[in-house]
């Protein structure tokens, strides 16, 4: 039972990675009818706002210390971030320390006019193209942008913690009656977790409770109507591949500490959530949450020991294996819309 | 009036055989003058350097390749003559390669056997390289080596752990100066024996391929020798990023010793996902919970951050050894690049002043006498003491290194500090020893 509870809790942190990614996949397509090869890459610069500000925190004059030497043998070069000069020791380490939480301020304007820069500079010039082409340009621009990264934070992961206080493990088990030590989660996955929930809830809330977000599904559901009734929809749908930009990003800065950020992280992520999309159904915001979190649950669970002695290297193959079958079953996938992949 | 009677049979007669007598000298020059792939006829002598540019490994590649550039500085006698002073063979000149000055050319193996191969056969027939140096991966490594035999050049392995490279897959025109699992196994085992006790229960983690594999049989083997025994062993798959399935239930399994069997990214992932999940602050069957990684890099150590501070693992090589020859190279990589050396990158560099001295001293670039050269060749000076290229398996043999994640690094740099060197004879083996059984060492191809 304990090593079930303990998969759940696993399933549902990949869930939420795979979910975050997807929902921002499906804004898009659903939207603007653009398959975004580049989503990974903006989940990827996300975790690389994270890497960025620690840096930008962490700058330091330089002194010497004659008294240790270098790999060279000379005076050792000590670095002091100017935060603690400036607030003290403690306060100045604080503030580094806080730097994952704090580059979701610096991700979403980044990300924002990321995505509008791609949207009106790239994009938009394809909406009319065949969905191969859109394909092929966007997964040119995930290159570019991995390459970009690559050349200056250099190909090796690099490690972003999570602050102090949210280091370690909570005792999960003990909450649910179980002997100490049994189930144990880490902390930052929680609140992993947590945000996920919160974002997912705050763009449901956007679309449902907002006029804007009204007019955006009414673009959504019928585009040419919408546009006919004098509103300016390709502005509305610029913003929402913005948002879905700021979606990628601020879930890849909360990623961040949970695995070291490296240039190709996003592409790690991109199948896997092209097949979350498409098991959720193509178009379907809610489709893609509920897939995101079913496959992540299942990945998790086919990786448990007893599973894969049962049927080795069911791991790998699980997430494609649902989905043959669920596409088998039901083309437009779990909460698709009808017409959609499917005769 | 002269009447031509030329016919269009005829007409493709005259033309074959003129054509047959034209191609003729060609076709007999080519196979008299090249005696062996790729001799160099001309001033010059170009090395091919394969190395990841691009992928996870790029990092430890680039380091790979700078290490190679600095070699072939010193070899062309420019700059600083680095490791040349303290090498034991004093066969090198400092003007290039039997009075050739050596050029190279590089290839990107994307640490994918395919493109590696590709890359390699590239530089072999387009470049006219006279041997491949470097690489990042064992899979790499078995797959080039086996081309470079088929293609009739020297293959001088970079950082390849996997007992398989010298093992199974061994080839007659494939060199190793990297270290191996098994040596890992037997260097480490001792020293996890003496600081963690030998009634230790350890859980492996195991990436999915041939390294993955060996190096697992390895620690197990040797810590088992230890007394320690085996929980399980699980294997990852190698394209895994998020390790955290696979490491939730180590604490309920009865082990109190988690020895992960990744090397790069998968290592920085895991390593931090058991860090995350509280493995090192518990107690279990009475003992502090430990974590063992087999295999270190500096370039894994640095993107692993604080999480492999206490951490054990073994190294080939490390830029802290105060050998001369050790101390001279990171002088002169150090001055030339502002950081100390990986231990991949000193390998390549070794490699290519290797290669490059058994040229001298077989007074031939054919890599049949090359391969002869080094055979059974003993040399010092270019770190880690004493050294044997063995004849029966083309594996070097040489002191290792115990690693341990450093408590309190005053660096970017100072991640890892030496706590052993194991001596040589502690991690030598027969070359029949049944981790390294099968396959056929072959007789070397100078592609003649």
């Amino acid at each position: 039972m304990d090593a079930i509870i303990l998969q759940l809790l696993n399933g549902l942190d990949k869930g939420s990675a795979y979910a975050l990614i997807a929902l921002g996949l499906t804004l898009i397509f659903g939207t603007l009818g653009v398959v975004n090869f580049a989503h990974g890459a903006l989940f990827m610069i996300g975790a690389f706002c994270a890497v960025a500000l620690q840096r930008i925190l962490g700058t330091s004059f330089v002194t010497e210390d004659p008294t240790q030497k270098d790999f060279l043998g000379n005076p050792l070069k000590v670095q002091t971030p100017y935060l603690e000069s400036w607030f003290g020791p403690e306060t100045g380490s604080a503030i580094i320390d806080w730097s994952v939480p704090l580059a979701i301020l610096l991700a979403i304007p980044v990300m924002v006019a990321i995505g509008f820069i791609m949207e009106r500079g790239l994009i938009k010039h394809f909406y009319k193209r065949p969905h191969a082409d859109q394909i092929l340009v966007t997964f040119g621009l995930a290159i570019v942008l991995q390459e970009l990264i690559r050349s200056y934070f250099g190909a090796n992961p690099i490690q972003s913690p999570a602050p102090e206080a949210f280091k370690g493990s909570f005792d999960f088990g003990v909450m649910l009656g179980f002997d100490p030590n049994v189930i144990i989660y880490p902390y930052w996955r929680m609140v992993y977790f947590a945000f996920s929930a919160v974002i997912i809830g705050a763009v449901f809330a956007f679309l449902q409770f907002t006029t804007f977000g009204m007019v955006v599904r009414a673009g959504m559901a019928d585009r040419e109507t919408v546009g006919l009734l004098g509103i300016n929809i390709d502005k509305r749908f610029t913003f929402m591949f913005g948002l879905a930009a700021a979606v990628a990003g601020v879930a890849g800065v909360m990623y961040a500490p949970i695995n070291s950020p490296n240039y190709h992280m996003g592409m790690d992520f991109l199948v896997l959530s092209f097949v979350v999309v498409v098991v959720g159904g193509m178009g379907s915001l809610p489709g893609a949450v509920a897939a995101g979190f079913l496959l992540g649950i299942l990945e998790s669970f086919a990786s448990m020991n007893v599973v894969k002695n049962l049927l080795p290297g069911i791991d790998q193959i699980i997430i494609y294996l649902v989905a043959i079958v669920i596409l088998l079953a039901r083309p437009r996938g779990l909460l698709g819309k009808k017409g959609v992949m499917e005769d | 009036m002269t009447k031509s009677n030329f016919t269009r049979r005829g007409m493709l007669k005259t033309g074959a055989i003129a054509g047959a007598g034209v191609a003729l000298p060609t076709i007999f020059t080519a196979s008299s003058a090249r005696a062996y792939t790729n001799e160099p006829t001309g001033g010059t002598v170009t090395l091919g350097f394969n190395v990841p540019q691009t992928g996870p490994y790029a990092e430890e590649g680039l380091d790979e390749l700078r290490a190679q550039e600095l070699a072939v500085q010193h070899l062309n006698g420019e700059g600083d003559s680095g490791m040349m002073n303290t090498f034991s063979s004093k066969a090198l000149k400092g003007n290039g390669i039997l009075g050739k000055k050596v050029q190279f050319v590089t290839g990107d193996t994307q640490t994918k056997s395919d493109a590696a191969r590709a890359s390699a056969k590239s530089m072999i027939e387009k470049d006219g390289a006279v041997m491949i140096n470097g690489g990042s991966s064992s899979g790499v490594a078995v797959a080039v080596q086996g081309l470079c035999q088929e293609a009739g050049v020297i293959f001088m392995a970079g950082l390849t752990h996997s007992n398989d490279t010298t093992g199974k897959d061994k080839k007659a025109n494939g060199f190793r100066h990297f270290f191996n699992a098994y040596m890992s196994g037997a260097a480490l085992a001792p020293v996890l024996a003496k600081e963690y006790g030998n009634d230790r229960r350890a859980y492996h983690l195991t990436a999915d391929y041939t390294w993955g594999w060996t190096q697992q049989e390895s620690i197990q083997a040797a810590t088992e020798a230890m007394g320690w025994e085996t929980v399980n062993n699980v294997l990852t798959p190698l394209a895994s990023t998020d390790f955290s399935s696979y490491i939730a239930p180590v604490l309920n399994s009865g082990a109190d010793v988690l020895v992960l069997n990744h090397y790069g990214g998968n290592m920085v992932n895991s390593l931090t996902n058991a860090v995350q999940f509280g493995l090192r602050d518990k107690m279990v069957n009475g003992k502090q919970f430990e974590i063992v990684v087999p295999l270190y890099s500096e370039l894994m150590a640095a993107g692993a951050g604080a999480n492999v501070q206490g951490v054990f693992g073994s190294m080939n090589w490390n830029w802290q050894l105060q050998d001369e020859g050790s101390k001279a190279f990171v002088k002169s990589f150090g001055e030339k690049y502002g950081r100390p050396p990986s231990n991949s990158a000193q390998t390549c560099y070794a490699q290519v002043m290797l290669y490059a001295d058994a040229c001298e001293r077989a007074g031939t670039f054919d890599p049949c006498g090359v391969a002869a050269a080094l055979e059974g060749f003993e040399f010092d000076g270019l770190g880690n003491g004493p050294t044997l290229y063995r004849a029966d398996d083309h594996q070097c043999f040489k002191d290792v290194l115990v690693m341990k994640g450093k408590e309190n690094p005053t660096n970017e740099y100072d991640t890892l500090e030496i706590v052993e060197v194991t001596p040589r004879a502690q991690v030598e083996y027969a070359p029949d020893h049944p981790m390294f059984a099968g396959g056929d060492l072959g007789k070397c191809n100078s592609g003649a």
